[in-house]
């Protein structure tokens, strides 16, 4: 025996319609959520499922707000798609109690309808915690990336973590542009915190290097471990005539030697600085 | 076609590029600046590019072409002024100026050129 699919609809959404308090009720007993926040999708439901064009963009933004104020209560989102799940469950018995063909076939249509509904509160979640993580991403980009002044004419950048093209092209442009802002003429660029160095991250250095040396400053790369030198020479990456030193400390002395700054006594406890003419 | 002005400091030249370069301005000016370096004897070029904002591979390899040409007449080239942005794309053009010598800014420059002849004086 077949049934018309559009006699079926309209028999299951009649169904819907005319059973609200029980409906309601049996809803929240199953799913033990709040009546107040099922009365509005309720009526949200009834208000697209009577109207012929099928617009569900109301139940969609009652369901989004609904799984974000669960997420803050604690809920998983599963828990939140459970409830909206339950509805199933709650409108089978009047279907059943129905006993007819048409209510039956048409539960099988509510029940893809509540489906793709339920899916959405999780796509919502997900979506949600996407939008976290970016934005997460994008604040550790601009927290990761200090450009400190170390001397007269001396900017450094202590790298800490992995880097990537992405926080390397920061890198770069806010070191140049603190080189040009500060008229500084030497860069220290420490990688100390830095966990490994293949040759993108090798390229995106003397890359920094070189830009740097075309505005006109001198860039020293300084905090190569044992093990990255071992890698830097394994992988056969070619630092050409870039001053690496393995210290901040003897990258900041190059330094200081290059820009006319000369250290006295360094050997005994008081050390003596004296700037030359500029 | 725009010409660019080259201004005379002592031994010095000073060439302020403040318009967009095209070919034909690249071109004029190596050949205004060789004149101007055997005509006044300059022993210094100073190209300023602060107000450069977009560079291509040709005008970068200006810059070489100029410090080979001044070199040639005994004339130190220094680029001073470059842009952050500029000096990443000529970086990402594979482009490194070698044999161009470069200062953060003119003052710098001049200082640059002082300390390359009396290096060699």
């Amino acid at each position: 025996m077949t049934v018309p699919a559009d006699a079926a609809r309209r028999r299951i959404v009649e169904l819907f319609l005319s059973s609200e308090e029980r409906l309601l009720q049996r809803w929240t007993q199953l799913s033990g959520a709040s009546p107040d926040d099922l009365r509005d999708l309720y009526e949200a439901l009834r208000t697209a499922l009577s109207s012929d064009d099928g617009d569900f963009a109301d139940v969609r933004g009652l369901l989004a707000e609904l799984s974000r104020a669960r997420v803050r209560q604690g809920h998983t989102p599963s828990d939140t798609a459970r409830l909206v799940f339950s509805l199933k469950e709650a409108l089978y018995e009047a279907a059943e109690a129905d006993g007819g063909p048409e209510a039956l076939r048409g539960f099988v249509w509510f029940s893809r309808l509540v489906d793709d509904l339920g899916l959405f509160t999780f796509e919502t979640y997900t979506a949600a915690r996407e939008r976290i993580i970016l934005d997460q991403a994008e604040q550790l980009l601009e927290l990761s990336t200090p450009v400190v002044k170390l001397w007269e004419g001396i900017v450094a950048v202590p790298l800490v973590g992995t880097l990537d093209s992405a926080r390397t092209q920061v890198v770069m442009e806010k070191l140049l542009q603190t080189l040009v802002d500060t008229g500084s003429e030497h860069a220290v660029i420490d990688i100390t915190g830095v966990p490994a160095v293949d040759t993108q991250v090798a390229q995106h250095l003397l890359k920094t290097v070189v830009a740097a040396r075309l505005m006109g400053a001198e860039c020293v790369i300084s905090g190569i471990r044992p093990q990255i030198a071992h890698t830097i020479v394994t992988l056969g990456i070619e630092f050409g005539d870039i001053v690496t030193k393995a210290s901040l400390a003897d990258a900041l002395s190059y330094a200081l030697k290059r820009s006319g700054v000369e250290i006295t006594g360094a050997a005994k406890t008081r050390v003596a600085v004296r700037a030359e003419r500029a | 076609m725009q010409r660019v002005p080259i201004l005379k400091l002592g031994d010095i030249l000073i060439v302020s590029i403040q318009i967009d370069l095209d070919d034909q301005s690249v071109l004029a000016l190596q050949e205004d600046l060789a004149d101007m370096v055997v005509s006044t004897g300059a022993r210094g070029v100073i190209i300023d590019i602060t107000a450069v904002e977009i560079v291509d591979s040709f005008i970068g390899r200006m810059f070489s072409t100029i410090a080979a040409i001044t070199r040639m007449l005994d004339a130190e080239t220094v680029v001073v002024g470059m842009r952050p942005a500029v000096a990443i794309t000529l970086v990402e053009l594979g482009l490194s100026l070698g044999g161009v010598r470069t200062a953060l800014n003119l003052e710098k420059g001049v200082a640059m050129l002082e300390h390359v002849r009396g290096g060699a004086g």
